[in-house]
């Protein structure tokens, strides 16, 4: 009886706060600027006629239109990098999959205004290829023309939600089920059709859920690229104009978060009535098999290929930041490091501040996670799959909007203590960043616990574990794959993140690094420390990546140590 | 104390004046600025040797959101001085009443640049520094191109320049606001917008920034920007091979500098303004990464080469007298226009430009009367206007763009999004039309 009401209260609770965090820092700023969207301009009364407008104006359906064909096509090409990386790195001997796991995640970590830059100047319609082509061969490649450009820059920055998801679901399936696939008889393409990608599919489908998502709703890329037919640019510039108050911008970025609810639903749909839970942990090394010598070679061919495509605007960058002047040429005129120099001696703080806030938003965002996903899928509690469907439209929300929201919401409150207003207080930031960042944790969170069998628990409980221990003692190590995946994503994110930081960074000392290469991308001479600045960020975030794999690669060595005995009996003692 | 701090204490006993030789400035000095790192970092660094008891913060937000932080901060300001460009925003900003007036120290201001007046009359914020808008070009692509170099707005209608010039959008940029209002007064409402659409017609692109412009020229990802002067000289500076002129229909304008009102640190933010106006402080614009024109006359002869004069060479922006006021009634409106006749419907645009293009190209070799015929009537579709200078400037109109309902009881005749959809339905069919009628023309001639 005791051990019932336990189980009762424990997640009630917790389940309260999770929903009072998420209201007090998601929905309730978010609704104080989109109530716009149902007033009427008119009367200020409740009504639809801007929904009606907005389906009335054809450029508001072509922007639909095309928004949903650029997040379409980039699941498409995103995938067709992510798969293969993840695909070669989990199931086969190889030297370096650390590496290519950790550099398959720098994609993700492309500063704001640099990679941009960086692409056109490399892929351009006067980029160095296309020089290149006009030299040698007389005609040019439109790469980054409209929504070409926008498509290969968004699978290119965003295939890493595949890759990381993926694979941490590749790891954990039961290697059992392809040895017996191997032994009726399946193998290679067949095998991974039939046997391998369908067990992975809650990965894969929460990585390409994220970057449909994501892609959708993305603003940076569009803009930078000054395509502004899609649905988040025609939102933002109308939000963002000086004097126009109209409800337009909010009407869309409403249409913006019900399409992210509904694109999430039928990705739980497509997941439903399907147990993909297996009692036995991947870990060993059991079915990692080795490559013949032809077929080694074939893959390092592959993913080298692939990654020297997917690093490319790193590699602009990296020129970017030692060149001295880049105009109209293959390369550079000339090298320095003056650019690097420069940004040591005026921009130190924009880097510890940045490891700082995003360390934290991260922490935040995977405990957060993990609870709200444990409550989604193990609890009962009422509607708690709004906890999840909230915490996942942080994705569709403008960072301008939820900007906005909190200087709306926080600025008439102090900071304990001190005359500064709340809102400029850099907390609230750290809580913007992780909110923005929430989405990413927790899709890998439940993926992760998608694929622990609720058995285990059982029987930890049946031994006499209470809720929490179990929750501590056995979920919580069997989902620390998809954690960390989780951690990592959102870091590496919340480290470049620009929208929200640029509304609610109260002063200069409390700035990031998004900020600062912000402010240096302002002026002709500031490019270079800008890029200096950017590479700065992706060597940190890389090197943070690279550690948590160490990690995890550690633990797991050590718990299939352990497996003679079984994966779960240490905890049980 | 001077007799002169006395007297303006019994002046204007209102404003926000202090006498600087007497007292000692607060800790701190936080600016809101969308100056770039280059400019502002120099100034903080000069002024903060000057009152090393000031620490200075600098806030940079791009100016619409700027001016979006000082509205939703205002209950409790805690920005002393904003700093930007476009004086429309400090006009949408006084006229919210968020600015507190100052009277500047410093002598020897005149009252005009070009045609364009360089304080606010009420004094709620100053220009310190001028700048006119023109062509920025790359000369490496002009050379691999075989482009000439352009000198007026006229010479970048040439087909020759098809896909070769960018801009940024007015509503996306203050400073790009004011190139456009400067032609649509320097040739009038209807020929403004003609010339404009013809230009946009040759456009590569139309960027989100305005730094996007000089950045686009400086990478060479197209050859020529239609920007404001700094934006060139400054790369310039940085050893970009880019050059810059002024065409004859064009504005000189000051950018400003305003205190916020009820700023927490005042005294200190009317240090920096008298610092700005000073002959030190206007010294420090032609530092080669800041290259803009004071607005002292007597400094310019300490100018580096090349920077020109505009209070001795009267061609620069003397043409265009720019009504302010007009400028500022129709602000939004013209804002809301360029993005639904162009930005917006850009590729449509480009098409029936170049179709245009393609069949006079062949005319020139086969007169044709009748594809004549039809070329005008096409380029009249691009030329026509869904609103007139009238409707554009009547306050009854525009009010769908600056409504604000104060009461319950307010009513606004037609919603924004209505008059926009109808907008954006004349210039897809008008394009699109104008692209037939070209096409129509090339196949008579063929």
């Amino acid at each position: 009886m005791s051990a019932a009401v336990r189980f009762r209260w424990g997640p009630t609770g917790v389940g309260v706060s999770l929903a009072f965090f998420v209201a007090a820092f998601l929905v309730i700023p978010v609704l104080k600027v989109i109530l716009v969207a149902f007033q009427d301009p008119a009367t200020g009364t409740f009504t639809w006629v801007n929904f009606q407008d907005f389906f009335n104006t054809s450029l508001f359906r072509e922007s639909f239109w095309n928004s949903l064909y650029v997040a379409g096509m980039s699941v498409l090409l995103a995938s067709s990098i992510a798969i293969p990386l993840a695909y070669f790195t989990t199931r086969f001997n190889f030297g370096g999959a650390v590496l290519i796991q950790t550099l398959g995640v720098i994609p993700l970590i492309m500063p704001p205004f640099v990679g941009a830059v960086a692409m056109q100047l490399l892929f351009g319609s006067n980029g160095s290829v296309n020089l290149l082509l006009d030299e040698h061969f007389g005609f040019t490649l439109p790469f980054m023309e409209g929504l070409n450009g926008v498509i290969l820059v968004e699978s290119i920055h965003y295939f890493p939600f595949i890759l990381t998801n993926l694979s941490a679901s590749l790891a954990n399936i039961d290697r059992s089920l392809e040895e017996s696939a191997q032994n009726l008889g399946s193998s290679g393409i067949r095998l991974f059709r039939r046997i391998v990608f369908p067990l992975a599919m809650p990965g894969y489908i929460a990585g390409a859920s994220l970057v449909f998502l994501k892609v959708f709703d993305d603003l940076g890329t569009p803009l930078l690229l000054n395509v502004n037919k899609m649905l988040a640019p025609q939102a933002y510039l109308r939000i963002s104009s000086i004097g126009i108050t109209d409800p337009m911008g909010y009407v869309i970025s409403v249409m913006l978060v019900l399409f992210s609810i509904f694109s999430l639903w039928a990705s739980f749909l497509a997941l439903r009535g399907r147990d993909y839970a297996s009692v036995q942990k991947g870990g060993g090394g059991l079915l990692k098999r080795d490559l013949r010598r032809w077929e080694k070679s074939g893959a390092y061919a592959v993913i080298l290929l692939i990654l020297a495509f997917v690093l490319a605007p790193h590699i602009g960058l990296l020129l970017l930041s030692f060149g001295t002047v880049w105009s109209f040429a293959v390369l550079p005129d000339a090298y320095t490091i003056d650019h690097y120099l420069r940004v040591f001696e005026t921009s130190s703080q924009y880097i510890t501040n940045t490891l700082l806030y995003a360390g934290l938003a991260a922490s935040i965002d995977v405990m957060l996670g993990t609870a709200i996903a444990y409550i989604v899928w193990r609890t009962g509690l009422p509607g708690r799959k709004w906890l999840d469907y909230s915490a996942t439209v942080a994705l569709a929300i403008p960072g301008v909007v939820l900007g906005i929201g909190y200087l709306r919401l926080f600025h008439g409150w102090q900071v304990p203590f001190s005359e500064q207003p709340l809102s400029s207080w850099w907390v609230i930031l750290v809580i913007a960043l992780s909110i923005r960042r929430l989405p990413y944790a927790l899709r890998a969170c439940v993926a992760a616990l998608q694929q622990v069998s609720i058995t285990l628990e059982e029987a930890a409980q049946n031994l006499g574990a209470t809720t929490s221990r179990t929750v501590w003692r056995i979920t919580v190590p069997l989902m620390s794959g998809g954690i960390l995946a989780g951690f990592v994503t959102s870091f590496a994110t919340a480290a470049v993140e620009l929208s929200a930081t640029l509304m609610l960074v109260g002063q200069q000392s409390d700035a990031p690094l998004a900020y600062g290469i912000y402010v240096f991308m302002q002026s002709a001479a500031g490019r270079g420390p800008g890029a200096a600045l950017g590479i700065i960020a992706v060597v940190i975030v890389g090197l943070g990546t690279y550690l948590s794999h160490r990690i995890i690669e550690q633990s797991r060595r050590l718990r299939s140590s352990d497996r003679v005995i079984g994966e779960v009996d240490p905890t049980l003692e | 104390m001077n007799k002169l701090c006395w007297l303006r204490t019994l002046l204007i006993p209102l404003f926000a004046t202090v006498c600087l030789s007497a007292q000692a400035l607060e800790e701190k000095l936080v600016i809101v600025t969308s100056f770039p790192e280059d400019l502002t970092s120099v100034f903080q660094a000069a002024f903060e040797k000057q009152h090393p008891e000031t620490k200075v913060e600098v806030l940079n937000k791009k100016t619409s959101a700027g001016v979006k932080y000082i509205q939703e901060t205002a209950g409790t300001n805690t920005t002393d001085l904003f700093w930007v460009s476009a004086p429309d925003a400090f006009g949408v900003l006084k006229g919210k009443g968020l600015l507190q007036p100052y009277q500047p120290t410093s002598e020897g201001i005149p009252d005009l640049i070009g045609s364009f007046p360089i304080n606010d009359p009420d004094r709620y914020f100053f220009g310190f520094a001028a700048s006119g808008y023109g062509i920025m070009y790359n000369t490496r692509y002009l050379k691999a191109k075989r482009l000439p170099v352009p000198r007026e707005w006229d010479d970048l209608k040439q087909p020759i320049y098809f896909g070769h010039v960018g801009m940024s959008a007015p509503s996306r940029s203050g400073t790009t606001h004011l190139t456009v209002e400067a032609i649509l007064q320097g040739e009038g409402w209807d020929q403004g917008w003609a010339t404009m659409k013809e230009l946009a017609g040759n456009f590569k692109t139309i960027t989100e920034r305005s730094f996007g412009v000089p950045d686009g020229v400086n990478s060479g990802e197209f050859g020529l920007g239609i920007v404001i002067d700094f934006f060139s000289y400054s790369s310039k500076a940085s050893g970009f091979p880019v050059e810059f002129v002024y065409p004859t229909i064009t504005a000189l304008v000051p950018a400003n500098v305003g205190m916020v009102k009820e700023a927490p640190h005042p005294q200190a933010a009317a240090a920096f303004i008298d610092y700005l106006l000073s002959d030190e402080g206007q010294e420090l614009l032609f530092d080669p990464k800041i290259q803009r024109l004071p607005v002292k006359p007597a400094i310019y002869a300490k100018a580096p080469p090349g920077l020109p004069n505009p209070f001795e060479d009267k061609s620069i922006g003397a043409a265009v007298t720019f009504d302010s006021d007009l400028s500022e009634g129709r602000y939004n409106l013209v804002n809301s226009l360029f993005d639904q006749l162009i930005t917006f419907r850009i590729e449509e645009l480009q098409a029936a430009t170049k179709a245009i293009q393609e069949a006079e190209a062949a005319l020139v070799e086969k007169p044709n009367p009748t594809a004549q015929e039809l070329i005008t009537k096409a380029r009249g579709l691009i030329a026509a206007l869904p609103v007139t200078e009238t409707e554009a400037s009547d306050p009854a109109f525009v009010a769908v763009f600056t409504k604000k309902r104060k009461k319950a009881t307010d009513e606004v005749p037609q919603r924004q999004a209505e008059v926009e959809q109808r907008w954006d339905n004349f210039a897809r069919s008008n394009y699109a039309e104008a692209e037939k009628l070209a096409k129509e023309a090339a196949l008579l001639v063929r």
